[in-house]
């Protein structure tokens, strides 16, 4: 019985918290078309999200592509396909591991920043002299980094997937000896324009959970240190969880 | 009437913290010119009442008249519209520590404003120029001292030209010559500025130079108001203890706790 209260307590809470960001949701994006006006606050937290992240999005990309290329070619050559490497990496990455591994990585680089900045900014009061300033941190602060996060996400996916895609090539083409014409042409001939827009949606998806779930722990961290560092950790658990909640949806959708 | 002179009015407001009283049917009336200051033992709440008067926090029930408007039955754009007639100084200055000084100073004027480029720099560096920071304009927030941080956090707040400049906690954490140097502006800018002040401190001493009058709050109440002279003669104990510095008397100087010989003897249970 006392189980039963405490999963239902937990179950509450959860819902309550969904229903918060929801309304969190809402507000930021009555306060969207505004704040899009003054496109360069926007601007500047794609650069803080997508171009501070491209070192770390580049890399991880790489490696992927990498180990992509070593496991399907062990793979396919049992069947004597390592013609479809080039198709089966792309559709990998353009499809599944682009948006995904961009979207953790994501969370762990610009949403752990995104989190404990406004988290920060609440604790010394920023935000509050914003208020007594008249300006709505919402639309000031909140907003653009909203945005900059949407906006940023499909960009390095796609980045990702791009030079994960090098990465297969190299492995694949360079070491162990793929004919590079096949390869490309079965990418070319396999790869259609729905997998590319399943991979643009997720990765669309992501930006705006992420984004979301980054501001919104910020935003309304506990305004103590400790309260700081426990928004953080939420963000990219949360984040985590709700990427590959999604990830399966959307999947389920397309298919 | 007399109350048009009342710059803020506040009638039987009542205000609670998760169930614990603040504000139990505080009145008091703030005359428009002049400094004004809220005192009171740690923790009587004067930081919240300036939360309550600047619509950050809502009270519970009774009223709060600031420069004419009724904040409870604002909207939010009323709100916003009246506090861009009011500045406020943060305890910790709370400048935007991702902009330099000078942008720190421009921020209210470049978000509230289209002025051109020419005359934004020249305001901020008159403003800069009264509070003597003309120099850090470029320096960034982290390489500020504390008592800096609050100039320019001063400045910040009169860039707009405000009737009502709030001051929390002004001096805490500053040296004595700092202390002089915010002194000193908060008497000069209230006087040229023709301001109305308002400073949340507990500093007796350098409250009594600067105050024009001084409320004395105590257990959610006024306990005491007048000129800093009239207080220090005011024959209420508590006055006196606060006035005087006493480490005891009608605020104890323990925190409420059992028989002391007991808790000391006894063997088991504290922990």
């Amino acid at each position: 019985m006392k189980t039963l209260q405490e999963l239902w307590n937990s179950l509450h809470a959860a819902l309550v918290e969904i229903g918060a960001m929801v309304r969190f949701l809402v507000r930021l994006l009555i306060v969207a078309p505004r704040a899009l006006v003054r496109f360069s606050l926007v601007a500047e937290q794609i650069y803080n999200a997508g171009a501070l992240s491209l070192v770390i999005i580049m890399l991880s990309g790489l490696f992927v592509g990498m180990v992509l290329g070593l496991q399907g070619f062990q793979l396919l050559q049992r069947f004597g396909s390592e013609e479809a490497l080039g198709t089966a990496a792309a559709i990998g990455l353009v499809k599944e591991l682009g948006p995904v591994i961009t979207a953790l990585l994501f969370a762990g680089r610009a949403g752990t920043a995104l989190a404990s900045e406004l988290g920060l900014m609440r604790a010394t009061d920023q935000l509050s002299a914003m208020e007594m300033m008249a300006v709505d941190p919402i639309r000031r602060v909140v907003v653009p980094r909203f945005l900059g996060g949407i906006i940023a996400m499909p960009l390095l996916a796609a980045i990702f997937s791009m030079i994960g895609i090098y990465g297969a090539q190299l492995v694949g083409v360079q070491f162990m000896g793929v004919d590079s014409g096949s390869f490309w042409s079965q990418m070319r001939s396999g790869v259609a324009l729905v997998d590319i827009r399943e991979g643009i949606v997720k990765s669309l998806a992501f930006g705006v959970a992420c984004s979301l779930i980054a501001v919104y722990e910020g935003y309304y961290a506990v305004p103590t240190a400790e309260g700081v560092g426990r928004a953080t950790t939420r963000t990219v658990v949360t984040s985590a969880v709700v990427t590959l909640f999604l990830d399966y949806l959307i999947t389920a959708m397309f298919l | 009437m007399n109350d048009s002179a009342a710059v803020i009015e506040i009638r039987d407001l009542r205000y609670a913290i998760s169930g614990r009283p603040i504000f139990d049917g505080l009145d008091l009336k703030i005359a428009r010119g002049g400094v004004t200051a809220f005192m009171g033992p740690s923790g009587t709440g004067k930081t919240t009442l300036l939360r309550l008067i600047t619509g950050q926090l809502v009270a519970d029930s009774g009223s709060i008249q600031v420069a004419g408007s009724d904040l409870c039955s604002l909207s939010r754009s009323e709100l916003y519209a009246l506090r861009r007639r009011m500045g406020m100084l943060f305890q910790n200055g709370a400048l935007l520590t991702d902009l330099t000084v000078f942008e720190n100073v421009a921020f209210p004027l470049r978000e509230h404003t289209r002025l051109p480029e020419r005359l934004v720099r020249d305001l901020v560096l008159t403003k800069l120029q009264a509070v003597g920071l003309r120099g850090a304009a470029q320096l960034m927030p982290g390489e500020l001292s504390g008592g800096m941080t609050r100039r320019v956090a001063l400045a910040r707040a009169i860039i707009l030209d405000p009737e009502i400049l709030i001051y929390d906690e002004p001096f805490v954490g500053l040296d004595p010559i700092s202390k002089g140097v915010v002194l000193r502006l908060i008497r000069r800018l209230n006087d040229t500025l023709g301001l109305t002040s308002i400073v949340v401190s507990h500093d007796v001493r350098e409250i009594s130079s600067v105050a024009n009058t001084v409320f004395l709050l105590s257990g959610g109440k006024v306990v005491a108001h007048g000129t800093p002279q009239e207080l220090r003669s005011f024959p209420s104990e508590i006055v006196q203890q606060f006035m005087g510095g006493l480490a005891d008397g009608p605020v104890p100087f323990h925190y409420p706790a059992g028989d002391y010989y007991t808790e000391l003897l006894a063997r088991e249970g504290v922990a």
